[in-house]
Parts: structure tokens; sequence; C-alpha cells
């Protein structure tokens, strides 16, 4: 709300009372692995590893069919700037590349490597770690967190090294360890801190080292007190030089949102279209942190990942550590989940989770977690929709502000310029506003559609517009072709004139006569 | 079924029909309340209008070939529970039936059933049911309670008389029957330039008994209590937000301050007008009502601001003694302006 925004920010200026972000709702949060060790999942008998797992371009092969590879190998090399390159989850042969379907609603297919395992699981030699990164150069080490292939693994694998680039003008003063994991059912991140505690506290100090900056602070939401004392043990033992803050927050989605974390935290929004750099932080998810611990100090690159599987047609929900490309089906056996009858798969948490078609995907960078939940459950969540009642609530739980119930009027009918002027591209799909909605209309729903069609109505525009740029080119081309080529004739007309001339007008003469 | 592809695969369990229920069970009180005050009189016409309401839901519904189950959404019930409520209690039959059938089907299903009515209808009827039946509309039975009542609306057969043929029915004389409302009187008095504070003296004004409800008045207006209560239900359920109720009592409030400061003669005090007439149900159930209302929480602030400026203007000055219906209804025109006008400024942006 607006209002209380205006009444937080005032509280914050004045130094009273912490900030906090609007709206947000509190689902019922279902952590049922949260209390449970997490375990190695077995090597599957083949490895899916898509060639695009980010957002950004895909990756070109590195490798051939019947190719050796080792575990961390890098096997599709990334060319454009947004991107991450790819790398062999375990050492074996490559037996394919062929299109598969990955984690995507649609259920579309991308170029993907089929890696058996040879059961030895050999590291790359090449693979080694950068002991004294202490001492060593901040680019350097976000060259080798690049060369990792690590984006991030909060489940919009955004590629990391980009929010790690240092500029001059925005100079990063806080590290924010996203430690929130504010979806239901989710605890990878929250076993992570656990588990690894060690390796998450180094991961940041790296982090720290990278973007120069003097403080960190690590985010934990107040229902997982175990992982904040967990990180202040820790801390007191390494007795750290550096300014590090654990702050429990209070348990409601979606404090992990990037945006809404730094407004809670710092009590400033990232201005539109700018970066969390311009506000002087720098955020990063607990499971990116490991992974650039991994990468510095293991040496060894994006290969693994902590997934929770869960959901209430999951028999053992349990996180496992698993290699990346391992079939979700195979996931799921691990943890008494065989029969798929009547069940859905959903990729990531439920609030933001897409919905999959199959079981027959690999599990990617970005796959927090996957749950199975019985068709029942699902058909009691997604009913008829309703007309809107206006009731209004639909705003309050934005945490963007925005107006949901009047966004999914102009996008339901296609007044997409009206859409865009309501901010449809804010929308961080939350999903806030479908939870309460009492007419349960899919809004976010709508804004996708909205979202899909404005973008392609703009590459639409571009095209055209780039269309006709052509064709007036292309009629500019012509029109001095001709007009050189006239310019030709009329020399060579002029260059062989004096001889012509005469005859032709004698010829002329004659002709008239 | 469909399941969408799109998130969020949670939900948190709200309905229309649970909405709707809310509403009702926090006019739980103002109900009890209009029973305990006009006896039988209030139940025959709570009958008669919520099964008016839906009865001509489900009938509009089957004429245009709709499908009837949204006569059970409850929203219909509730628009019969706000007709019966904002009636005199002397009020005849026909005419709750004649205000139930025009809410229902012009007031609602005319503009395209729940969701898409831009007024009250609750509201709208009771202000088309004036404008026809001014005389019938403003006829005020005495509360059972107060005793020296000629009528005993607790027997069944009276009341029953009262609702089939009206109050005029009744031997006796019908000034010792019926009563002012305080607005009515402080505006028959204030054309008869009669003081303020006179007029409330020879009502026998006083505070308590417009707080708790003796008084006459519509049958679930007149107890400020029990509206207040229900009221507080509503925010503590969340179903409403302090937006509009406050703002809009607040409004009236300092209008009524500052000009009862200025001449205390010619306007009435704060609390006078804060516990009068159907300000407080107006406030908490019908201007909150979602359909007819801002979405965002600054064009409510701005609604409700303009009901109380239209509502105090109306009481002070207007033709009617009350005006907080028309002050809804009013401000119900201006909504698609004002949500235009008063988005929120989205996370990280300027305006
Ligand atoms: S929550 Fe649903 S019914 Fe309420 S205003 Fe928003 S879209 Fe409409
Ligand atoms: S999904 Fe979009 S519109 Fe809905 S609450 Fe989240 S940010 Fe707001």
């Amino acid at each position: 709300m607006s209002d209380s925004s205006l009444f937080q920010s005032l509280m914050h200026s004045l130094g009273l009372g912490h900030s906090d972000f609007n709206g947000g709702i509190h689902p019922p949060m279902h952590k049922i692995t949260a209390a449970q060790a997490s375990e190695v999942s077995p090597m599957p008998p083949v490895l899916i590893v898509p060639l695009k797992q980010h957002i950004g371009e895909a990756c070109i092969p590195l490798v051939q069919i019947g190719d050796h590879v080792y575990r961390g190998q890098k096997i599709a090399r990334a060319d454009a700037y947004v991107t991450a390159s790819i790398h062999a989850p375990t050492s074996g042969k490559v037996v394919k590349i062929e299109d598969h379907r990955i984690p995507h609603p649609s259920g579309m297919g991308l170029p993907c490597m089929f890696i058996e395992p040879d059961g030895h699981d050999t590291i790359d030699p090449a693979c080694l770690p950068i002991v004294n990164w202490r001492e060593n150069d901040p680019d350097l080490l976000r060259e080798r967190i690049r060369q990792s292939g690590i984006v991030g693994l909060g489940g919009a694998a955004f590629p990391t090294f980009i929010k790690l680039l240092r500029d001059r003008h925005h100079p990063v003063h806080t590290v924010i360890l996203n430690g929130i994991e504010c979806e239901p059912y989710l605890t990878n991140d929250h076993r992570l801190m656990l588990e690894n505690t060690r390796q998450v506290i180094e991961g940041m100090q790296i982090l720290m080292h990278v973007v120069q900056a003097q403080k960190a602070i690590i985010a934990i939401e107040d229902n997982k007190p175990d992982a904040a004392e967990a990180i202040n043990a820790c801390l007191s033992k390494q007795r750290l030089d550096l300014t590090v803050e654990v702050r429990l927050m209070p348990t409601r989605y979606p404090q992990g949102s990037e945006k809404q974390l730094i407004e809670s935290l710092t009590g400033k929004q990232i201005p539109a279209g700018k970066l969390p750099l311009h506000v002087g932080v720098l955020c990063q998810n607990i499971g990116t942190t490991k992974a650039v611990y991994d990468a510095i100090a293991e040496g060894i690159p994006l290969t693994e990942r902590m997934v929770t599987v869960s959901g209430d047609a999951v028999p053992k929900p349990k996180n496992l550590r698993v290699r990346i490309g391992t079939p979700m089906r195979f996931v799921f056996a691990q943890c008494g989940l065989e029969d798929f009858d009547d069940i859905q798969i959903l990729h990531g948490g439920p609030m933001m989770g897409e919905k999959l078609r199959s079981a027959d995907i690999p599990i990617v960078k970005s796959s927090t977690g996957i749950l199975a939940m019985h068709t029942a459950t699902m058909q009691s969540v997604h009913k008829h929709e309703d007309p809107c009642i206006r009731c209004g609530h639909c705003s309050i739980v934005c945490p963007i502000h925005l107006v949901p119930n009047l966004l999914a009027d102009h996008c339901r009918n296609n007044q997409f310029d009206k859409a865009e002027d309501y901010h449809l591209f804010d929308c961080i799909e939350c999903g806030c506003c479908s939870y309460v909605c009492p007419s349960n209309i899919p809004l976010v729903h709508y804004f996708r559609y909205g979202k899909g069609q404005l973008a392609q109505l703009t590459r639409e525009r571009r095209f055209a517009d780039e269309s006709k740029a052509r064709s007036e080119q292309r009629e500019r081309r012509i029109e001095r072709e001709n007009a050189d080529k006239a310019a030709r004739r009329q020399r060579v007309r002029a260059e062989t004139k004096p001889v012509l001339d005469g005859k032709n007008s004698t010829e002329n003469d004659g002709d008239a006569s | 079924m469909l399941i969408h592809i799109s998130s969020p695969h949670m939900h948190g369990g709200n309905s229309i029909r649970i909405t709707m229920l809310t509403v009702m069970i926090a006019l739980l009180p103002a109900t009890i309340v209009s029973v305990y005050l006009f006896g039988w009189l209030a139940v025959l016409h709570l009958c008669l209008c919520i099964g008016a309401c839906m009865g001509s839901e489900w009938l509009a519904l089957r004429l245009m070939g709709r499908p009837t189950t949204p006569v059970l959404d409850g929203s219909a019930a509730l628009t019969g529970l706000f007709i019966a409520l904002i009636l005199p209690a002397a009020a005849p039959w026909w005419i709750a039936l004649l205000g139930s059938i025009f809410a229902i089907i012009l007031g609602k299903q005319v503009y395209g059933g729940i969701g898409y009515n831009p007024f009250n209808p609750a509201l709208s009827a009771r202000i088309i049911l004036l404008i026809s039946f001014p005389l019938m509309m403003t006829t005020w039975v005495v509360p059972m309670h107060l005793g020296g009542s000629a009528l005993n609306l607790y027997d069944f057969n009276t009341s029953l008389q009262i609702f089939i043929h009206g109050i005029q029915s009744i031997p006796g004389h019908l000034d010792a029957m019926s009563m002012a409302t305080p607005l009515g009187h402080v505006k028959t008095a204030a054309t008869q330039g009669i003081p303020v504070i006179d007029a409330l003296k020879s009502y026998d004004y006083n505070l308590l008994d417009a707080f708790l409800g003796s008084e006459a008045g519509s049958m679930g207006e007149t107890s400020a209590l029990a509206l207040l209560i229900g009221g507080i239900y509503l925010l503590a359920r969340h179903t409403i937000t302090w937006h509009i109720p406050f703002s809009y009592l607040i409004t009236v409030a300092v209008l009524a301050l500052i000009f009862s400061s200025i001449d205390p003669n010619q306007y009435a005090p704060p609390l006078f007008h804060l516990l009068a007439g159907g300000l407080m149900l107006c406030a908490f159930f019908m201007a909150t009502d979602p359909v007819s209302s801002p979405v965002t929480p600054l064009g409510q602030i701005v609604f409700g601001v303009g009901c109380g400026v239209l509502t105090w203007c109306i009481r002070t000055w207007g033709g009617y003694p009350e005006g907080a219906m028309f002050a809804v209804v009013l401000m119900n025109m201006a909504v698609p302006l004002i949500d235009h006008y008063c988005r929120p400024r989205p996370y990280g942006r300027k305006t």
C-alpha cells in the first residue's frame, strides 16, 4: 500500500522501526524436509545435460559424440555475453546430442548432451582450486566464476558474473546473502546453511572480495532459527574481521525476492530498470554462494546442486544433492515415487514454479525443487474462475504495488498499451495476487499472456521496422545504382561524343532529310 | 478440469461465498438489534427481502440462459439482508419486494451480474424507493423497547397486519405509533428556524441512546454499537481495510466539528452526525462494498473523503435529512476515474 510505504519510509528515515516490504502473504509453508539431513543422489544410467540452462543464449557444444569427458570439463561454450558455459556433471562418454524436453511449461525441447557415466566420477585434472584467493585479483576470481558456469541457483538462473561486475560509479558496499527461502516446501538453502555453513561463509567472503564490499548481511527467515544459530556459531569461531550481520526476517512471502529483500534490509527500492548495485548492494542466494566457494576454493565448476524433492504425492520427501542432468524420474524414485498416474509435477516451489508435462526431464541449474502433487490437490487450487468482485485484496498484497485486477483486465482485453502503462513488466510474477483472489482469477496467467503478446508485438514491430528499413535501403541502392548507371552512360556518351557527334548529326541530318 | 500451467499452484482458500458470509456474520449484531427493536416486523422483512433477492437473481439468470449457481454465492442474500436493514420497519411487504427486485434486476443483473454493477444494489434500491414512495419510506414506528408505543411488535399478528396492510390499517393515531428520526427532527426544526440545540433538546436526544440504538430509524441503522462491532469484525478478518470507513467517518466528523464550532445553532455537533442515520452502516458496509468501491488504497481514501463531504453537505444543506446513501451512490459513479488516477506508485518508480 502506498500510504503505509510512505509511513514506513518515514519511520525508516527517522531511524525508528525496521523497514519492510509492502504486501505479501502467509501461505502454509509445508517445510517437511527441513529437519532431515540431505542425501547424495546416486548416479543415473544416463545424464541429460541441456545446452541452455540460464537466461540468455544457448551454448555451443565443445565435444563430440563418442568423446570421453571428465567431471567439470567444459562441454559447451558460452559465446554471447549473457550466458554461462556448461560442464560435464560426471566422467563418462557422450552418447548423443539431440533435442530433449527441458523444464519448461510448454514441454519444449532444446539440444541436450547425453552422457553415460563411467562410474569413476573422475574430476577434470584441469580443475584447480584457487587456494590463496584472498591474495588474488578480483577480476581473476570473477573470470573463474564465469568460467565455472555459475548462475543464480534460486530459480532465476541469471549468470552470476554479470552481477559481480564492478562499476566505478556504483561501488558495492554490502553483500547480502539471501537465506530467506520463502517458497513453501523448499528447504534446500536451509539444509545448505546447516550442512555447509563453513563453505557458505567462505563463499560469502569470496563474493565480498570480488566486489570489494566491506559489509555483509546474511538474511534468514525467522522460521529457520537453527540456520541462523549455525551461521552465528561458525562466524564467532572464525572471528572474521569483516562486518557480518545475521538478520532474522519475519516469515512472509515473497521476502526472498531480491527486490523485496533489499527493501526490507535497507529501506531502499531499486529504481526501475536498475540493478541492486545501483543501491550499493549485491544479493546472492545461498546455493549460488556455495557454488562460488566450490568453483574457487575447490576448483569444481557447477555440476551439482541441492534439490528439494517434496510434495503431497512423494512418500519419502528429502533433499538430495543431485548432478545436473539427472532425470527427474530417477530423482523421484530415490524418494519412493515411481508411479506418476494422477500426479502433477512442479519445477520450483508452488508459488512460482512451473507445472511440467512429464517426469522425463532433467534437473537443471535452476531446479530448486521438484514437487509431485496429487492431481486432486492441484484441481482444488485451480478452480473455476469467477468474475472479479473488485475486492482490492490483490492490490493490497502486491509487493510491487500494482493494481492486478485492472492490469489483468487490460491483458484479457488485449489492450497491451494500457497494460504497459499499468507497468505490466514490473510484475515479478510472485503470485500473491492470485493466491488471495476470492474469485480464483489466474491473474499471473493473464500477465504472462500479456507479457508474451507484448514481446511478440515488439518483435513484430522491430521486424517490420527492420524490413521497412531494408526495403528503403534497397530502394535507395537501386536508385543509386540507376543514377550511377545513368551517370556512367552519360559519361560514356560524353566521352564518345566528339567522335560520334558529327556522325550522329550527319546521320540525323540524313534522317531528317 | 483445467489445471493452469501458470503459477501459483497454491490458493489461500478465500472465495466469493466466504467473503459474503463474513459480511453477513458482521451484520449479525445489527440484525439482532433490529429484531429486538422491531420484533416480528423485522423477521418478516428479513425473510421476504432475502428470499426475494435470491428469487429474482435465479429468475434473471434463468431468463438470460446463464448458469444459476451464482444464486448461492451469497451476494444476493447479502443484498436482501441489506435491504431489510435499511427499510423502515413500517414499510409494507410490497415495498420490500419491489426494492429487492429492483436491486437485483436493475441494480445488478442488467449490468452483467456480480462484479459488474457500478452502484451498490441495495442503496440504489433504497434511493428509488425513497423517491417513489417518500411517505412510506419515512414513517418510522417507535422501537419496541422505548415503551409508550401503542404497538406490540412482538405480537406476530400485529406485525403481520402492518407488514401486509401498512401501519395505517392499525386502529389508533399514527402519531402515537410513529416518531421522527433525530436527523429528520433536526432538519424539520432547521426549516422552521429552530436552533439545533433546542431541536435536540425537544427531541430528548441523548448520545448514549443514539449509540446503543434506542431511537427511530431504519431497522438495522439505529445501533451504532452493533454496526461498529460488525465493522471491527470485518477489519479484523481483513475483509475490508480501514481506508474507506475511517476516511469517511473522519471527514464527516471534521466537517461537523469545524462548522458546529463556528455556529452551534445552525450546525449539529460531530458526535450527533456520526451516530445518526445510516452513516455507520454506510461507512462500514455500503461504501466498502467491494464491487462498487475503488480497489487502490489511495483511491479508497479519496472515495471515503468524497462520501464524507457529500453526506455532510446533503444532511446540512440538502432537501433530505439523510445523505449517506446518496453520497455513496454518487461516489460510486466516480470510482473508475478514482481508480485510474489513484494508482499506487509501483516499486522502484517515481510517479
Ligand atoms: S483479488 Fe480477485 S476479485 Fe479481488 S480485486 Fe483482485 S482480481 Fe478482483
Ligand atoms: S504476481 Fe505481479 S501483480 Fe501479482 S502480486 Fe506479484 S508482482 Fe503483483
